[in-house]
């Protein structure tokens, strides 16, 4: 039968009514907008904030937001102990957590999706070995690692990003071996072997993009893991060190004023959760998006 | 038996397929399945051999060995006179050009995020030839199947099912192979579109010279294309012969059942299969059809039949095949396994 | 229509998916009686309209779907009513056998588990049964062994028993209407004869009627009293089965039967339909089927056929009924 016909009866099916945060086809606008305005920030960094972020202004004391009484709009978001801009802190903040998160999540999932798919695909002892390593790394506790290699090899960023790369790659890798082996009994990969594929071509063009969707969709939920991943780090004083600024850093760094000035805390802390749950609609979305379309 | 005397293109010769099972415990053996037992045939160039089969039946399996996806346990397979299973790689290569497939799920055979030219041209590019020079023959191999041009630039979701199959056997054809092997090819589609599939398929083996294998489990679609027809059951080939043959004069109970039902005038009921289904982990001692064959006696409990010659052009593996043709043979079974 | 009240009886029955301004209909101008104990099958092939159809009678369509006309199933208008009391003639007074029994039984719970639970169900709402247990229900449909089946699993069962399965549990509490939509479907050929004859043995023994729904033409010509034939969601033929198929009015009809392969002497023939099936978002004032028939006339093309008799509770929708193939 006319192919139209099958695929408007499917379309014309799902066309319910749904609600505008984002289910199932509609986009979350919203989440988009935040994830955006990040993504601006993170670029943006020194260049766009309205003051340097860590200069100190002792003529400015924990002065409390513009619209508080007592602030001033010199200052937005109010100033730190140290008189120092809190949005501007907040958008180089946004740097640093969002590129330490990317950084983590693009070679976390690049090793784990390689080794994933050998072991998927290679099977036999291969799959064996690489999947009781996987186990091990699963069961190892992320800040009791964290820890230990924060003291044998020190704090910065690079570190940050490799210890957040240990902790995660093993998740990428135990999720794309079970979908390529059951994308491996499927009959388009039995017939490029028929038509004279070597197994690394068929691993690539055949097997890999049609598990990109799940790996996209785990990697844009990952953003949001990795970012509080590295805030809880840069709480603990373990990640990020001054003079740069993560907002896990301001986090901690306010929390000594917490009683007397909410903003130290408070910016930082809703920064974090507005940006992890709008990554998670994204992923949400992402998720519902590619399921119809790629299960044909 | 072949109908004439050049080398046939096909032949195969006890192949034999047995699948391990995980031990059930700890100490336990391992079991094993035979999906395949003895299977021996010719399919001489230019021809259709038919497998009719149930699931379970192996038919599958003996397709697939011949595509060298599974490798028989036992048993030889040789195409244009040398065995595949005896291969170097250069002559394996090889081998995938000349050998093609077409499978049944017309929704699973073609990869969802492939554009239908690079799905058409895959083969082509995989022996060699420059991706260039492939896309300029998209439009042609789609032609030859009945696709328009356009369909070039579509994905496998914008197509129906009997186009996808279309689709699939451009893409098999893109190689200009000499053998097709085609396992239940129009089984997922649409009646009206099953008949335009078969069309196509019958044309292009006589405008191409090629010849096929065809799998299914619907006596008449298979005996459609087939010159020569073995029917499947439990991993044996219970019955070997010129399709007209088996049709005109079944010799196996399962065969006589099967054109029975296909004729499409017997009334319900009136063709009834009773007993059970062997378990396969465990097969009856003789001849496995005995658990549902309403002739079985105590010979076929005791005794495998061999494959026997009724005719010139036909084989038949059943104790009573002589009585039976003359109607002279009491229902005594079925012989049922013991609990 | 002498004889006994209609158990079923479909008017106007119309059913669109889409926006308003683009609706795609997938059923049109439906129309059909049935009477009690009945066994009507409904052939149609991919776009027909006969699984929207038996939706529509079970109202198990998505929310999208605008659903026009009268259903009326023993004397109630069952599109009329409220979701409360189609759920309480569902499974028990009106009961569907699905496609793939391979998903349709919970693969964590034995058989007995969910026939009881079934069994459990009816008993709550005070529907009588049919006499015996879980047990009971099994050996009625033929389960070789079925005291054992309880206590196993759906994947220890093979296909066509787990259909078996599932049409005990559709009818233990004996509904007067069964629908099955492509019961027979996923099933080997030698195991389909024994489903279908379950449907005349419920007939038999407790009086239901059952529609069933395939793109099996055989299994239709074998099981039913009465045939339907729908093309892009219209009924095109209706009759008796034995006339339907010996001598078919709707050039359709014609051409479907022509496009099985049929064994004549010791050779297969077939004629394939040439075409495809139009979409059903885009279809043409007349006769849908106009584009692929041999015998297409201009009215054909312009006007859509009404409805003419062609022998006792035989119908056709065609302007060329009649006119040699």
């Amino acid at each position: 039968m006319s192919a139209t016909t099958t695929g408007r009866l499917r379309q014309a099916r799902r066309m319910v009514r749904l609600p505008a945060w984002g289910v199932a086809g509609r986009p979350p606008i919203l989440a988009a907008a935040v994830c955006l305005l990040i993504v601006i920030a993170a670029i943006g960094g020194g260049a766009i904030t309205p003051y340097v972020p860590d200069e100190a202004d002792f003529t400015a004391i924990l002065a409390p937001p513009a619209w508080s009484e007592g602030g001033s709009w010199q200052h937005l978001l109010g100033t730190d102990q140290l008189g120092r801009d809190m949005l501007s802190r907040l958008i180089a903040g946004a740097r640093i957590s969002l590129l330490t998160a990317v950084a983590a999540v693009v070679a976390g999932g690049t090793v784990g999706v390689a080794l994933g798919l050998a072991a998927g695909y290679i099977g036999g002892i291969v799959e064996a070995v690489i999947m009781r390593v996987v186990d091990a790394f699963l069961a190892l506790p992320f800040i009791l690692m964290a820890l230990a290699f924060v003291a044998a090899l020190g704090t910065g960023v690079g570190n940050i990003v490799l210890v957040m790369v240990l902790t995660n790659w093993a998740r990428y890798a135990r999720l794309v071996r079970s979908e390529v082996v059951s994308i491996k009994q499927r009959d388009f990969v039995a017939l490029a072997q028929v038509a004279g594929l070597r197994p690394a071509a068929i691993a690539l063009r055949h097997i890999l993009p049609n598990v990109m969707t799940s790996i996209l969709v785990l990697a844009v939920l990952d953003v949001g893991r990795a970012i509080i991943l590295e805030s809880s780090l840069s709480f603990l004083g373990l990640g990020i060190q001054p003079p740069e600024v993560s907002w896990g850093l301001a986090l901690a760094e306010g929390r000594t004023y917490m009683s007397v000035a909410w903003w130290l805390t408070v910016w930082p802390g809703l920064a974090i959760v507005m940006t992890v749950i709008s990554f998670n609609a994204l992923g949400d979305w992402l998720k519902a998006g590619f399921d119809p379309r790629g299960r044909l | 038996m072949s109908t004439d005397a050049a080398m046939p293109m096909v032949e195969a010769e006890g192949l034999t397929k047995a699948f391990l099972l995980p031990a059930k415990s700890l100490f336990g053996k391992p079991q094993t399945v035979s999906a395949v037992v003895d299977v021996s045939f010719r399919i001489p160039r230019g021809r259709t051999f038919g497998l009719v089969g149930e699931s379970g039946s192996g038919k599958s399996t003996v397709a697939k060995m011949l595509l060298k996806l599974i490798t028989p346990t036992a048993g030889e397979l040789t195409v244009e006179g040398k065995r595949i299973f005896s291969q170097t790689p250069a002559e394996e290569l090889a081998y995938r050009r000349k050998v093609q497939a077409v499978f049944q799920d017309p929704y699973g055979s073609l990869s969802p995020r492939m554009r239908a030219d690079r799905i058409v041209t895959e083969p082509l590019r995989a022996h060699g030839v420059p991706a260039r020079e492939a896309e300029a023959r998209a439009p042609e191999l789609l032609r030859r199947v009945g696709l328009p041009p356009e369909a070039a630039r579509k994905y496998p979701h914008e197509f129906s099912g009997g186009q996808r199959q279309r689709l699939a056997i451009a893409r098999a054809l893109s190689v200009d192979p000499q053998l097709l092997v085609l396992d239940e090819p129009v089984s997922a589609l649409d009646v009206s579109v099953r008949a335009q599939v078969l069309t196509l398929l019958r044309e292009m083996q006589q405008r191409l010279n090629l010849t096929y294998l065809f799998v299914g489990h619907d006596l008449a679609v298979v005996h459609y294309l087939s010159d020569t027809v073995g029917v499947m059951y439990f991993g044996r080939l219970v019955e070997l012969g010129a399709a007209r043959l088996v049709l005109r004069q079944p010799a196996h109970p399962y065969t006589r059942r099967l054109v029975a039902l296909a004729s499409g005038d017997t009334p319900l009921g009136a063709v009834r299969l009773q007993g059970e289904l062997p378990n396969p982990l465990s097969p009856p001692s003789g001849c496995l059809f005995r658990t549902r064959c309403p002739y079985a006696d105590a010979t076929c409990a005791a005794e495998l039949p061999q494959m026997r010659q009724v005719g010139p052009e036909h084989s038949v593996a059943c104790h009573h095949y002589e009585a039976l043709a003359v109607g002279d043979k009491a229902e005594t079974g079925p012989m049922l396994q013991d609990a | 229509m002498s004889g006994p009240a209609p158990l079923l009886a479909i008017r106007g029955l119309n059913v669109a998916f889409g926006p308003a301004e683009r609706p795609v209909p997938a059923v049109a101008d439906a129309e059909l009686t049935l009477s009690p104990g009945e066994i009507l099958g409904i052939a149609g092939e991919s776009g027909s309209g006969k699984s929207t159809l038996c939706g529509a009678i079970m109202r198990t369509l998505p929310r999208s779907a605008r659903v026009s006309g009268e259903v009326s199933f023993m004397g109630r208008d069952l599109l009329a009513l409220e979701e409360r009391e189609m759920a309480k003639l569902r499974g028990r007074t009106l009961s569907m056998v699905l496609q793939n029994p391979m998903t349709s039984l919970d693969p964590l719970y034995t058989i007995g588990n969910q026939v009881k639970e079934v069994l459990r169900e009816r008993r709550r709402d005070g529907v009588a049964l049919r006499p015996g247990g879980a047990v009971e229900v099994l050996r009625r449909v033929h389960l070789t062994a079925p005291e054992m089946r309880l206590g196993q699993y759906p994947h220890q069962l093979s296909g066509g028993m787990r259909q078996r399965v599932l049409i005990g549990m559709a009818t233990a509490a004996a509904p007067r209407l069964l629908i099955a939509d492509e019961p027979t479907t996923a099933l080997d050929a030698s195991i389909q004869d024994e489903i279908l004859i379950l449907f005349r043995e419920l007939r038999e023994a407790a009086g239901s009627a059952v529609i069933i729904v395939t793109h099996d033409l055989s299994a239709i010509r074998r099981l039913s009293d009465r045939a339907i034939i729908m093309y892009a969601g219209r009924i095109v033929e209706e009759g008796p089965t034995a006339e339907v198929f010996a001598a078919p009015s709707h050039p359709y009809t014609r051409a479907l039967l022509d496009s099985l392969p049929r064994i004549e002497a010791e050779e297969v023939h077939l004629r394939a339909i040439p075409g495809q099936v139009p979409d059903l978002a885009q279809l043409p004032p007349g006769c849908a089927f106009a584009a692929r028939c041999p015998v297409a006339q201009p009215v054909c093309r312009m006007h859509q056929p009404e409805e003419s008799a062609v022998g006792e509770r035989h119908r056709v929708f065609c302007w060329q009924a009649g006119a040699a193939a």
